[in-house]
């Protein structure tokens, strides 16, 4: 044997990883069997392996995927797992990485059931802005639903006791086997067609997931898309959830729970009329009362009991008028004086003779008045005005100030 | 009268509105009086229409197959 290279365990792992993660078929595949060791972590990824008579193989489903399980898995349960094959390098194991898983058997419908849900969802066919409102008081209701059996026994039994008004049409179909999808989706179609009733109730009492299956059909899905009366489906028990309650207007846990939805129980009504009866009674009387203390007001009121008061009252205010008019009059006078007498002072302040009432003279040459020693000599005459006259002067010397 | 014409819902939803309109007190006198009339004509009618009341069921047979099975559009 020539120079053998020596490998790490790792690096072998690594290369065996290689050599599965290339091949074609490992890379997606379904793989039945039965489920054991499952165990559940907190970190939320699931481990288990599949046996069968011969073999096992280890499992994980992490932990997006596993979120996503419809069922709870258990030990035993025969299951279909679809994944991919892969070595976990650490333990040198290869596992099953499992990205679905359906309990066998039942895993057709149940790939059936969640693609047309999802296609239907994505059509919009489930949004609640489809959703049509129900009538507060049918007057006729159409029961869509087997004629034997307790489901519709109930329903009638139910609405008779609420709502004994209404007016039951029932279109007897078979809810299950071959040709029920066809009947009930036929009988919606009918009821629309012929306005039968202001409100449909389609469904019918438990069973396996098989016995349900019509209520899952796309046929019966579309004709209670397409029905413009509202439509109630109450399909089984509590926790069955069909197609139909999705696209249903209002989806009931039981057909019994669809009746009690469908109509107002006649004693709240009852108790609803004696209530508004009670405050109509009291409202009115509230009125006559009311009525009844205006009279009284208006019986003592002056303006009856003496009418020249009115006449009296009006004068009083034509006087008041008056007086206000004449005030105002005044008013208006005085402040125009005020101001006259204001203007006077201010000029008066301003007039050289008050000023000359305190001695002050003012000389006045032949061309006005003299402001400088210069601009006389000696033996000049001049005036020299007084406040109370005119002085005639000769100048007898000039003294200029030395500055 | 117009009312008796009136279905049950619209019935009810008439007599709420009438209450409410007591209820405010403006009404003049004389409305508020045929406002009274015509619930109580209401009340008595919702009244006896429930005591009235029996459960009709009337069952078609055959109309799924008078309508074709899987009517597509």
């Amino acid at each position: 044997m020539p120079q053998s290279p020596i490998y790490t365990v790792s690096a072998l792992n690594y290369y065996i990883r290689d050599i599965i993660d290339g091949d074609a078929l490992l890379s997606g595949l379904f793989v039945r069997g039965e489920l054991s060791n499952y165990k559940a972590y907190p970190s939320g990824h699931h481990y288990f392996s599949l046996k069968d008579a011969e073999g096992t193989i280890r499992c994980v489903m992490f932990r997006r995927e596993a979120a996503s399980l419809k069922f709870r898995p258990q030990n035993g349960m025969k299951v279909v797992a679809f994944g991919r094959v892969s070595v976990f390098p650490r333990d040198g194991q290869y596992q099953l990485y499992c990205s679905q898983l359906a309990p066998d058997g039942l895993g057709e419908l149940h790939l059936a059931f969640e693609q047309l849900k999802e296609r239907l969802s994505k059509e919009g066919l489930f949004d609640l802005s489809r959703k049509k409102p129900l009538p507060r008081f049918p007057a006729r209701i159409a029961l869509i639903t087997s004629p034997a059996g307790a489901a519709v026994q109930d329903m009638l039994r139910i609405l008779e006791a609420r709502w004994p008004l209404a007016e039951i049409v029932l279109l007897p179909v078979r809810v299950q086997g071959e040709e029920a999808a066809g009947e009930i989706a036929g009988a919606l179609h009918y009821a629309n067609r012929q306005k039968l009733a202001d409100l449909i109730i389609t469904g019918r009492g438990g069973g396996s997931m098989e016995d349900l299956w019509a209520f899952n059909e796309e046929l019966v899905a579309r004709a209670i898309a397409r029905s413009e009366l509202p439509v109630i489906s109450a399909v089984g028990h509590e926790p069955d959830f069909t197609i139909s309650d999705f696209v249903a207007d209002l989806r009931a846990a039981t057909p019994s729970n669809a009746a009690e939805l469908a109509v107002p129980d006649q004693n709240e009504i009852y108790a609803q009329l004696s209530q508004w009866n009670a405050r109509m009674c009291q409202a009115l009387s509230r009125r006559l009362t009311f009525a009844r203390q205006q009279l009284i007001r208006a019986e003592r009121s002056r303006v009856l009991s003496d009418p020249m008061n009115a006449v009296e009252d009006r004068r009083m205010l034509l006087d008041y008028q008056q007086q206000r008019l004449i005030s105002g009059l005044r008013h208006g006078l005085s402040g125009q004086q005020r101001r006259l007498a204001g203007l006077a002072a201010a000029l008066d302040a301003l007039s050289p003779l008050k000023v000359m009432g305190r001695g002050y003279a003012i000389p006045l040459g032949p061309e006005g008045v003299i402001r400088s020693v210069k601009s006389v000599a000696e033996a000049d005459l001049f005036d020299l005005r007084m406040n109370d006259g005119v002085l005639h002067c000769r100048v007898s010397g000039v003294d200029a100030d030395q500055r | 009268m117009a009312e008796k014409k009136l279905s049950f819902e619209d019935a009810m939803v008439r007599l709420e509105q009438i209450v409410t309109l007591l209820e405010r007190g403006e009404a003049p006198l004389d409305e508020a009086l045929s406002l009274f009339e015509e619930g109580s004509r209401l009340m008595k009618q919702c009244s006896s229409l429930l005591d009235k009341a029996e459960q009709k069921v009337i069952k078609l047979t055959g109309a799924q197959e008078s309508a074709p099975v899987g009517e597509e559009d």
